[in-house]
């Protein structure tokens, strides 16, 4: 218990660092990832392509890299210095070809024909989308869309490697200041856990908030 | 534009070194070491050396991003530097010539854990003596005195001290006692985190950093390598004690390398003159401290 309250100052520092990627990185996450999701299944050709290359660039790359990218080679072209929010740029457009993806995915479990029939009585494709399809995707897309988001909230220690202080970079400070690292690690873990718990705790609210009979 | 290109490049090939992972082979040429390898070498009661002699190696745990202490050179896969030196001179005491040691590079917050869990016989790379680090293994040494530093541009005058940092951005390896320092004592200054001092170093030549710091005698070989780019300010504001990590409550050992290095005034200056003698910086020997 000493390695956390004999640094207390730096656990909080930590924990809220990890939290601000995970809030800041998760919106960027949510509504890139909606619109490539989208653009995805739309009907018009260039859109469709333009989704595909990208989720097909960016999440076969090592998010390593991503952020390597993001922190080194960003930096130098566009003249942006802020290496916090290069951060979570780099895992929020990581984490948004996941999101889309599973989204699509979710698109995919309503049957076509009752698109086709939406269609029919003359809704557009807004319509189609707002109205029919995505209110029937998002009950099922719940558990692999919370899935993701929980990789993502581990994903953000990389960002320790990458001058964003969080839970990841405590092991570092904690191994200068002469505490066993198996231990630090072990306390960094169990933050982790209690985390992804309250995670697992919307998820199985919104599952059951929009559960319905089929 | 020519610079933001050579930035671009510096980036892309650090890049390519965390990759790779840096698998390194050993190397060193054999011609004039300033040290013999020693023969029939037994020491009483020394579980380290009987696990080195039975293996019929010696893993030694070093820096390989260190110009001029601890380095690996990614093209030939050679070895160089004042710590690598003396890792190399303690191994030839113990009687293990190059072919017989296995180098490992292990990055600064792993090192105790390494050495506890057995992966590594002994460490040498910038490894400083500290009562807390004590509680977790022994040092053998000091083999050289340092202190926290500072390293810029060559071209920015603004910075001279410590007391200058207010506002700039200063960069170190994540949680390294040296950043820990600033966070403390100079809150006004900006920190940046990086696995690497060489990453910090490209953060300076893209314009994003304004200093390095870290113990004054690891950045001397980065200014050693670029003269025309990169400078050392200031005196140096804390104590730095290298020492020799090796496992802890293996008193014989740990002996055995205080002997060596007492007995070998001639060859540590000769390591010294090899690795930093450029630097113009006259290096002494600190006395070995068997605690």
């Amino acid at each position: 218990m000493g390695v956390i309250t004999d640094n207390w100052d730096l656990w909080v520092d930590a924990t809220v660092g990890t939290l601000q990627i995970f809030f800041f990185g998760l919106i960027i996450a949510l509504v890139l990832g909606f619109i490539v999701g989208a653009m995805r299944v739309s009907p018009i050709p260039i859109a469709r392509w333009v989704g595909t290359a990208y989720v097909n660039l960016v999440r076969n790359t090592p998010l390593t890299l991503m952020f390597f990218v993001f922190a080194f080679a960003v930096p130098v072209v566009f003249e942006i210095r802020d290496l916090r929010l290069l951060g979570i740029l780099a895992i929020g457009l990581y984490t948004a070809t996941y999101v889309a993806e599973t989204l699509r995915s979710g698109i995919n479990t309503v049957p076509v024909g009752q698109a086709e029939a939406a269609r029919a009585v003359g809704m557009s494709f807004t319509q189609v989308m707002g109205h029919i399809v995505l209110p029937q995707a998002a009950r099922s897309v719940i558990p692999p869309m919370m899935s993701v988001i929980i990789a993502f909230l581990k994903n953000t220690t990389v960002a320790a490697g990458f001058s964003i202080m969080n839970l990841g970079s405590i092991r570092a400070y904690l191994s200068e200041r002469g505490e066993n690292a198996m231990v630090v690690l072990l306390w960094v873990a169990l933050v982790f856990v209690v985390m992804v718990f309250a995670l697992s705790g919307v998820q199985r609210y919104l599952e059951k908030k929009w559960r319905v009979a089929r | 534009m020519k610079r933001r290109f050579a930035a671009m490049a510096a980036a892309g090939a650090a890049a390519a070194l965390v990759l790779t992972g840096c698998a390194g082979g050993g190397g060193g040429d054999n011609g004039d070491q300033p040290w013999t390898v020693a023969e029939d070498v037994t020491i009483e009661g020394s579980a380290t050396f009987e696990a080195m002699q039975s293996a019929g190696q010696i893993v030694i745990g070093v820096k390989e991003d260190q110009p001029g202490l601890g380095y690996l050179d990614a093209a030939t896969g050679e070895r160089t530097g004042f710590d690598v030196d003396i890792a190399r001179w303690m191994a030839a005491e113990l009687g293990f010539g190059e072919d017989q040691i296995e180098f490992k590079a292990i990055p600064s917050a792993n090192r105790e854990q390494e050495l506890v869990n057995g992966n590594i016989d002994m460490y040498v790379g910038t490894y400083s003596i500290t009562d807390s680090r004590k509680e977790q293994i022994d040092f053998a040494g000091p083999y050289a005195i340092t202190g926290q530093g500072l390293l810029v541009a060559a071209d920015n005058d603004s910075i001279n001290g410590p007391d200058d940092l207010a506002g700039t951005n200063v960069c170190s390896a994540t949680g390294s006692t040296p950043i820990q320092n600033i966070r403390e004592n100079y809150p006004e200054a900006k920190i940046q985190e990086f696995d690497t001092y060489s990453q910090c170093v490209a953060k300076i030549e893209d314009g994003s950093a304004d200093a390095v710091t870290t113990d004054a005698l690891i950045l001397l070989g980065y200014a050693a390598q670029s003269p025309d780019t990169l400078k050392t300010v200031g005196d140096t504001f804390s104590e730095e004690i290298y020492g020799i990590g090796v496992p802890k409550g293996d008193d014989a050992f740990r002996d055995f390398l205080n002997t060596a290095l007492e007995e070998g005034g001639e060859t540590w200056t000769a390591i010294w003159d090899a690795n930093l003698g450029e630097t113009g910086v006259e290096g002494e020997q600190p006395a070995v401290d068997r605690y």
